[in-house]
């Protein structure tokens, strides 16, 4: 499906990015914007291409992603974005006809490495998706469930449950009800869940693909709260289409966007720049950045 | 130029704007579709009354007789005692061997197997299986199981005949139902470092549970109503004993029932609408089941 770019977004916030100004003053870089500590890399990724069947969705990315801090991954619709960060738990393997090329090292492995577990991979890198996915069961079995099939064996199950349900902040809203469905509760409270759910395999990082999209204001304000609050002891890659949401929470922000190739059918995603968010958002290094955060995609 | 402007009230009004000739059709087309619905029910209402009329007198008159007798030659002292154990048995065995195949069968087609050109003939023939007529299964019954295999006229071959025809139904029930569950409970269960077969049997498997019980219990009921395949392979008639063993000759409702309808005195054609309110009875209770099952239990996403 091939877009105008100008008609994507639809985010509740772009009115107010629109409103802004088209053009933002030369802002000089200075080294000292941010205070973003160059922490070790957790991926390191070097021209990353990945195809469905002949389809190119993105090519050539080669980027770091720094541990203990969240990375927000941002770009108009069809570039590749979702497709980026599943590549890094390795869940694009599962649709059937898909192939990488590149490499990802993941704390100086490669994870595409013919002796790698993808199981193993998943269990290390969670994922929180879109749309609140909890299973059909009661709360406490959709946190318990990821401990039970990797074999972790806590002292105590309902301790491990209550600690993940904590840490996602849900947990003074269900501990009276941990055995009721999850599907019993708000949209935000189950992505909460789902971050919980995640938390409870002790993964070291958190990959979020649009985790807020289907969600309120005050829900996606909680989520994000929680973000930072994670970020203490997780390495998070978020996937936004929300640039305010960017700008809130990340310490880097990659920009994406589509190429579109000659003949006009093929989008192919690509990584404009990565940077400091605060960069990215008052002095951005492309052209086509610029364009894209000030709304005149072009 | 200024046009008159309608008042509201006359806008609203029916047939003010929309021709009356499309409010006519919408009646015409709707009271058609009632009256087909109705036909179904009414079918099925003549049907009921009919078996009710002839048998409710000879099941009432000595109900306890007709459960706790064996077959005679006297219509008045005929009882459907054998034949309603040879039901619950074959009842009991085909569920035991298509159940677990057939359920078996969906989640390979439909969560493990490689999108190849075998998968596609399978499934293909699956589907042309579910439209095999009974009594074929039936003499594939009296040539496998029967014969080669020497069960004999036995429960175990009657089980596994009727196993055989209800297992395409039992897959492709199964199989709808296994599709219903979203992908993103597979999803969620893999990015938490589930395998694939995890997934299936703590989430995909339940979440499909409803729907497939619902499946294999309507393909139950459907096989316990079967004559055809059962006389093919041989089901008696007059058997004087409870079966006690899978190896044991039996006979069965359906069986029985046509066996009473062909013969010349008219108590016996009674006798067998009694039998036959008794097998209604039990694809009843058994639908209900189903039903219940499918309200009771099905998620809703």
């Amino acid at each position: 499906m091939s877009q105008n770019p100008l008609t994507l977004n639809h985010d509740v916030n772009d009115a107010t990015r629109s409103a802004g100004p088209t053009r933002r003053p030369e802002v000089p870089t200075s080294p000292d914007i941010a205070v973003v500590p160059d922490t070790d890399p957790v991926f390191q990724i070097s021209d990353l291409s990945f195809f469905y069947g002949a389809f190119r969705a993105i090519r050539d990315v080669s980027m770091d992603v720094r541990g203990n801090q969240i990375t927000a991954v941002i770009g108009p619709s069809g570039c590749g974005k979702s497709t980026f960060i599943r590549c890094l738990n390795r869940m694009n393997e599962l649709i059937p006809g898909t192939r990488v090329a590149g490499r990802i090292d993941y704390h100086g492995q490669d994870l595409y490495a013919d002796d790698v577990d993808p199981i193993e991979v998943r269990r290390r890198i969670g994922m929180v998706f879109q749309k609140p996915n909890p299973f059909p069961k009661s709360i406490y079995d959709n946190v318990a469930f990821g401990p039970k099939v990797n074999g972790l064996k806590p002292a105590s199950m309902d301790d491990l449950v209550e600690e993940s349900l904590r840490r996602a902040a849900l947990w003074d809203e269900v501990k009276d009800k941990v055995k009721k469905s999850a599907f019993s509760l708000s949209g935000g409270q189950q992505q909460r869940l789902c971050i919980a759910r995640c938390i409870a395999v002790k993964p070291e990082v958190i990959l979020m693909d649009e985790p807020c999209s289907a969600l309120d204001p005050l829900a996606t304000n909680r989520i994000e709260e929680l973000m930072i609050e994670l970020k203490q002891d997780y390495t998070i890659v978020i996937v936004t289409h929300n640039m305010q949401q960017a700008a809130r929470v990340s310490d880097r922000t990659a920009f994406f966007t589509a190429e579109v190739s000659d003949e006009g059918r093929e989008r192919t995603g690509v990584l404009v720049e990565l940077d400091r968010t605060e960069k990215i958002f008052t002095a951005p290094g492309d052209r086509r950045t610029e364009d894209y955060i000030t709304g005149r995609f072009g | 130029m200024t046009a008159v402007a309608l008042p509201i009230a006359a806008r609203l009004r029916r047939g003010a704007s929309r021709s009356r000739l499309g409010l006519l059709l919408d009646a015409v087309f709707s009271s058609g579709l009632f009256v087909g619905t109705f036909l179904g029910v009414l079918a099925l209402g003549l049907l009921l009354w009919t078996v009710y009329d002839r048998g409710w007198e000879r099941l009432a008159s000595d109900p306890s007789g007709f459960f706790a007798n064996f077959v005679s030659r006297f219509p008045a002292r005929a009882g459907i005692k054998a034949a309603l154990y040879g039901t619950a048995w074959l009842m009991g065995l085909t569920a035991l061997f298509s159940f677990p195949i057939g359920v078996g069968a969906a989640v390979y087609l439909e969560e493990f197997a490689p999108r190849n050109r075998l998968t596609s003939f399978v499934e293909a023939n699956i589907a042309n299986l579910a439209g095999v007529p009974s009594v074929v299964y039936g003499i594939l019954g009296l040539g496998v199981f029967v014969r080669f295999m020497r069960m004999g006229p036995s429960l175990l071959a009657g089980g596994l005949t009727l196993a055989l025809m209800s297992l395409p139904l039992i897959i492709i029930a199964a199989r709808e139902s296994l599709r219903a569950v979203p992908v993103s409970i597979r999803l969620a269960a893999y990015a938490l470092g589930a395998t694939k077969w995890q997934a299936v049997r703590h989430h995909v498997l339940p979440a499909a549970m409803p729907g497939t019980m619902t499946g294999v219990i309507l393909s139950l009921s459907r096989a316990i109503g079967e004559t055809a395949p059962l006389i093919v392979i041989g089901a008696a008639v007059s058997i004087f004993n409870t079966p006690d063993d899978v190896r044991d000759p039996f006979s069965a409702l359906p069986v029985l029932i046509f066996n009473w309808t062909s013969r010349p005195q008219p108590a016996f054609a009674e006798a067998a609408a009694a039998a036959g309110i008794v097998l209604l009875a039990m694809l009843l209770a058994m639908n209900t089941v189903a039903i219940f099952l499918r309200k009771r239990f099905a998620t809703r996403w």
